[in-house]
């Protein structure tokens, strides 16, 4: 490989590998989603480094040109980060639809102790407001007036 | 500790509906002074009912949040509330509650901030989990120590009592996966003073660990990597006051 784009690939392996650290310590990045990019960099930066091993995947893979191998598995780490962030943000989309829901579910109830704190006049509101509580389920028959 | 104190033990649970009620009596027969939290982290077993028709305070979250973040939620709850101490206490039953007043003793004789069981400080231990487990928590442990100084036996036990300044702490700030081995780091960067206390431990009551084996790899260099950065992080905002901080860093130093 060619001294020139073999420079080219460790400086920007290294690079992409201190930023995603420095990602890390500065909290940006939570370790969970860090480790596949720093599995990614560092794989790029071993075949970067040590460009026998990439010759010889690049032979068992039929790629003439030894570089275009590093490309090749370059877009593969690519796609396997692309398919974790879909299943991230779904498990996201997913939880955040539930929270929503029970956000939903959590306001109507408390509405409805405000009401009926209302009615009761406050004398024993407080009373009602533990009782009600500890029930917890919610599915308590409606205390109407 | 001081008259008039408040102790809120929390308990995580992630599908323990065979131990939760044995280990919610547990804590009311063996641990009176401390009143129960248990933080539900999205179990589909009945977990939750069982526990509030046990007699204990339930937090049920919505989904799975994991281990970190379910403790933490305990955290935020005795910031809230007001709680003096938290002590956490596993819901599979591992944790004997009536050591809880050895932690107890352990706080006040060193006068530090957390206190943390060991089911490796005594000669006699038996501790019953899998060698891929215990592997991880010998190398957390030859890390931890070396990292802040002094002897860690036990970094993964989550059978452990914070003070005040501790639950503000965490309350902020508590790591995710495995937590307890990087809350070590995060207290030590805070000067936050620790004990181990040696205690028994039991094998699971029932269920099956959050951690399987092939897990546990994935979890030790998840933790590797944030110990090495953790290492190189800034402090989270003073959570001590300024003057007190000072006092602290040079006892902490001796």
């Amino acid at each position: 490989m060619q001294a020139r784009i073999q420079l080219v690939t460790i400086l920007g392996a290294a690079a992409l590998l201190l930023t995603v650290l420095e990602m890390v310590r500065r909290r940006r990045l939570t370790e969970r989603y860090a480790l596949l990019w720093l599995l990614s960099a560092g794989v790029l930066l071993a075949l970067a480094i040590w460009s026998g091993a990439l010759a010889s995947i690049s032979r068992a893979i039929g790629v003439v040109y030894p570089p275009n191998a590093l490309f090749f598995i370059a877009i593969g780490c690519i796609l396997l980060l692309l398919l974790h962030f879909s299943a991230v943000v779904s498990r996201l989309s997913d939880q955040s639809e539930t929270l929503a829901q029970r956000q939903a579910l959590l306001e109507e109830r408390l509405r409805r102790h405000e009401s009926m704190n209302g009615v009761l006049a406050g004398d024993h509101s407080a009373d009602c407001n533990a009782s009600s509580a500890r029930a917890g389920s919610g599915r308590q028959p409606h205390h109407q007036r | 500790m001081g008259e008039g104190s408040l102790y809120l033990a929390v308990v995580p649970a992630y599908n323990e509906s065979e131990t939760i009620v044995a280990v919610i009596e547990a804590l009311r027969e063996g641990a009176p002074r401390f009143d129960t939290l248990v933080i539900d982290d999205g179990s589909t077993d009945g977990t939750a009912r069982l526990a509030s028709g046990a007699g204990a305070r339930v937090l049920r979250l919505p989904f799975n949040v994991g281990i970190g973040g379910a403790v933490q939620t305990g955290f935020v709850y005795a910031r809230e509330h007001g709680y003096d101490f938290l002590a956490q206490v596993d819901g599979d039953g591992q944790h004997d509650s009536v050591e809880l007043e050895r932690l107890i003793a352990t706080m006040e004789e060193e006068s530090v901030d957390v206190v943390c069981g060991s089911r490796f400080m005594t000669d006699d231990h038996h501790y019953p989990a899998p060698i891929s487990r215990r592997t991880g928590i010998h190398i957390f442990a030859f890390l931890l120590s070396r990292i802040v100084g002094m002897p860690v036996s036990d970094p993964t036990s989550g059978f452990r009592l914070y003070n005040r300044r501790a639950i503000e702490l965490f309350a902020r700030d508590y790591p995710h996966d495995y937590p307890e081995v990087e809350a070590v780091l995060i207290l030590h960067r805070h000067r936050l003073r620790m004990r181990e206390t040696p205690v028994r431990m039991y094998a699971r009551g029932g269920g099956t660990s959050s951690i399987s084996t092939g897990k546990s790899a994935y979890y030790m260099v998840k933790v590797l990597l944030a110990l090495f950065v953790g290492l190189a992080r800034p402090r989270v905002a003073a959570v001590v006051e300024g003057g007190e901080l000072a006092a602290v860093g040079a006892e902490h130093a001796v």
